[in-house]
């Protein structure tokens, strides 16, 4: 089993060290990286480039460990206890299976993607140790231990709103998604509008890092931003011309709504182009 | 197999354990990467050695280090182009003093000649070996110069296609420790300081509740409790004018943050030290302050209390009645800060001046002292560290 990325996912060279060493040592991998680099669409392209099933258990901050494991209905086993149900004489009737349990039940190696673990209270990680590191865990309610059939491929992806704790990282691989160079970008791009026309992304990747590169901007477009851009402007049919505009009343972008997402940003950036038109001016 | 290597990991302090070591030599034992091929094998060390971006650039200087011999720069004073300066650059470019100031200088063109050339000896020296060597003299650029290239460093290559290591080119330069402050990193050290608790409309069931009262009674008795929140209570107050108004950046971070951390924050601010009263608007300060002791009064003991400033200021100010610089204060600011003290059981003093230099102002010693060292410095680490002491 090896990761080599997939059509439509371009992945460094960096990123396939580490999941594969990931994916042969059967550990987890936590992937971090700014928001829109494509951390959560990680788990689903190896997947599909593994050909395996995946599962995946979105954390929210209400969130417990247990809930992963399985959960006991004691609630409606007291309910039917009172209408004399037969049901209540075995507890497996009560009991749910979490996302983990479901990952440890099927073979052929399942991806299990704990998305956001960051978002969970601070202890989630730590209670999850045991069951990630043994891929087991212990029913109470009726005894049975549940082992893993195929040790599922765990990829955790964090947006680093909490630290995680020290003993959870240490039995993990760790891969921070760096934000993707010209190049690496040109790739992606490629990958999902194959038909654009070159100039267009030309033009358009130098105001997408240009925009990037601003000094004090608070919300810095990210790579599924610059994808949304390019699909509008290509359904618009904007020329390649109209962004190399130097016009100094057009030197806003066009479409920025889709790159620009904070009017303190879109403010910042209109004051700067203004100040880039006055030395036009000056120096014509 | 690669002890020395993780030794001096270790001795660079990057928290690398045992357990993470032989992970990794088991991973080379698999054969994960194909051949021994450094580039792998870099790629593969780090992501099972680091486990947080913040230690990115450091892994990567020991590993150059210890691979390659390239010169280790920790000990070496560096002195970076902050990145402010830049971004002040944006609001600052135009205004009329300034642009004086650069006719003064010797004009616009020729600074900017005189900072791309030195940008180009400092690309220069990088590739040889040690990156970013101070260069003394920048104060005028860095206030007033402004270079494309300076901003887009490490931005405009490939990385794939460049002869330097991707190691040595240290990418993760601006994620290292204590240095960066946004709000964000602050809002998470803030979020160590919690106690929750249930208070407020029963919105959950009280599972074991109901269970007991059920058996209690013989019917299912359903029982309700209220929701788990985060009941922490803080009391800023900030120190303002003088010498904090060189850190007024960090402290509006840090206001911000605790703002929208803590849903029960007050605040208020205090020239120095604290004395007799303090206001909540700077604007209107002379008219509108309030007695301290209402504030002490006011606001349960619960309270867990942050102090925010530099305590640079001359001992008198603190131990004398009369020592304040602005009003003759009857009673000494050692006396209020007692008070506060004796009022809260939890309390710290957050202070923006790098730790190092603490022991040498006389008036921090006496603070820190009368707060029984429960002093921390205004970085990440600090904050950190002192949301541990009030969580006690």
């Amino acid at each position: 089993m090896k990761f080599e990325g997939t059509k439509s996912y371009i992945a460094t060279e960096d990123l396939k060290v580490a999941v594969n060493a990931a994916i042969t040592l059967e550990r987890p991998i936590i992937v971090k990286g700014e928001p829109g680099t494509g951390k959560t669409m990680l788990a689903h392209e190896i997947a599909n480039a593994l050909g395996s099933k995946i599962i995946t258990w979105h954390i929210k901050s209400t969130t417990k460990a247990q809930q992963g494991l399985y959960e006991y209905d004691a609630v409606s086993r007291l309910r039917d206890s009172q209408l004399g149900d037969k049901k209540i004489n075995d507890i497996g009737n009560y009991i749910s299976k979490g996302k983990l349990w479901e990952a440890f039940e099927s073979t052929g190696r399942p991806i299990l993607l704990i998305d956001e673990i960051d978002k969970a209270d601070i202890e989630f990680p730590n209670d999850l140790l045991l069951e990630l590191d043994k891929m087991e865990f212990f029913v109470y309610e009726t005894g049975e231990t549940i082992k893993a059939k195929d040790r599922p491929i765990v990829i955790i992806t964090s947006n680093n709103e909490k630290e995680l704790p020290d003993a959870f990282l240490r039995r993990c691989f760790f891969h921070y998604i760096k934000f993707p160079d010209v190049s690496t970008m040109e790739q992606i791009v490629q990958v999902h509008f194959p038909d654009i026309k070159s100039d267009l992304i030309r033009e358009a990747f130098k105001i997408f890092y240009d925009i990037r590169d601003v000094p004090g901007i608070k919300k810095k477009p990210s790579t599924s931003e610059l994808i949304d851009w390019l699909k509008l402007l290509m359904t618009d049919d904007i020329d390649a011309k109209a962004l190399k505009e130097k016009d100094p009343n057009k030197l806003i972008p066009p479409l920025h709504g889709a790159l620009l997402k904070n009017e303190q940003d879109v403010h910042l950036f209109e004051r700067l182009a203004f100040i880039s038109r006055r030395e036009n001016d000056n120096s014509e | 197999m690669f002890l020395n290597f993780f030794f001096d990991l270790k001795n660079a302090n990057l928290p690398v354990s045992l357990k993470e070591y032989l992970i990794l030599i088991e991973a080379m034992n698999k054969r994960v990467i194909d051949s021994f091929k450094i580039n792998d094998f870099y790629y593969l060390s780090r992501s099972a050695l680091v486990k947080d971006e913040r230690y990115l650039d450091k892994f990567d200087k020991v590993f150059g280090h210890s691979f390659k011999g390239l010169e280790n720069t920790s000990e070496i004073e560096e002195a970076e182009i902050p990145e402010e300066w830049l971004r002040l650059m944006g609001e600052k470019h135009l205004s009329d003093e300034e642009k004086k100031l650069i006719e003064s200088l010797g004009g616009w063109d020729k600074l900017m000649e005189t900072l791309k050339k030195r940008l180009e000896e400092q690309e220069k020296r990088h590739q040889g070996g040690s990156k970013w060597i101070g260069t003394g003299g920048t104060s005028p650029f860095g206030a007033y110069g402004y270079n494309p290239e300076g901003i887009r460093i490490g931005q405009t290559e490939s990385r794939h296609k460049k002869a330097v290591k991707v190691w040595d080119k240290r990418e993760f330069k601006n994620l290292d420790d204590d240095i960066e402050l946004g709000t964000r990193n602050i809002k998470i050290a803030l979020r160590r300081l919690r106690k929750f608790a249930r208070e407020g409309a029963e919105t959950e069931l009280d599972l074991d509740g109901t269970i007991k009262s059920t058996a209690h009674k013989g019917y299912i008795d359903v029982k309700m409790v209220p929701e788990r929140r985060n009941k922490i209570k803080v009391l800023i107050f900030f120190d303002v004018g003088g010498s904090m108004d060189a850190h007024i950046k960090i402290c509006e971070e840090l206001f911000s943050a605790a703002r929208t951390e803590f849903k029960h924050m007050e605040y208020f601010y205090f020239h120095n030290c604290l004395y007799d009263y303090v206001w909540k608007d700077n604007t209107r300060r002379y008219n509108e302050h309030q007695s301290t002791w209402d504030v002490l009064h006011k606001y349960p003991s619960d309270y867990k209390i942050i102090f925010v400033g530099d305590a640079e200021m001359s001992p008198y100010e603190i131990t004398y009645p009369g020592g304040s610089t602005e009003y003759w204060n009857e009673e000494s600011g050692q006396t209020w800060l007692t008070r506060t003290l004796n009022t809260y059981e939890n309390a710290i003093w957050l202070n923006p001046v790098p730790e190092k230099y603490w022991g040498r102002i006389a008036s921090t010693t006496v603070i820190k002292q009368l707060f029984s060292d429960r002093m921390f410095s205004l970085t990440i680490e600090g904050i950190d560290k002192a949301m541990r002491e009030l969580n006690k």
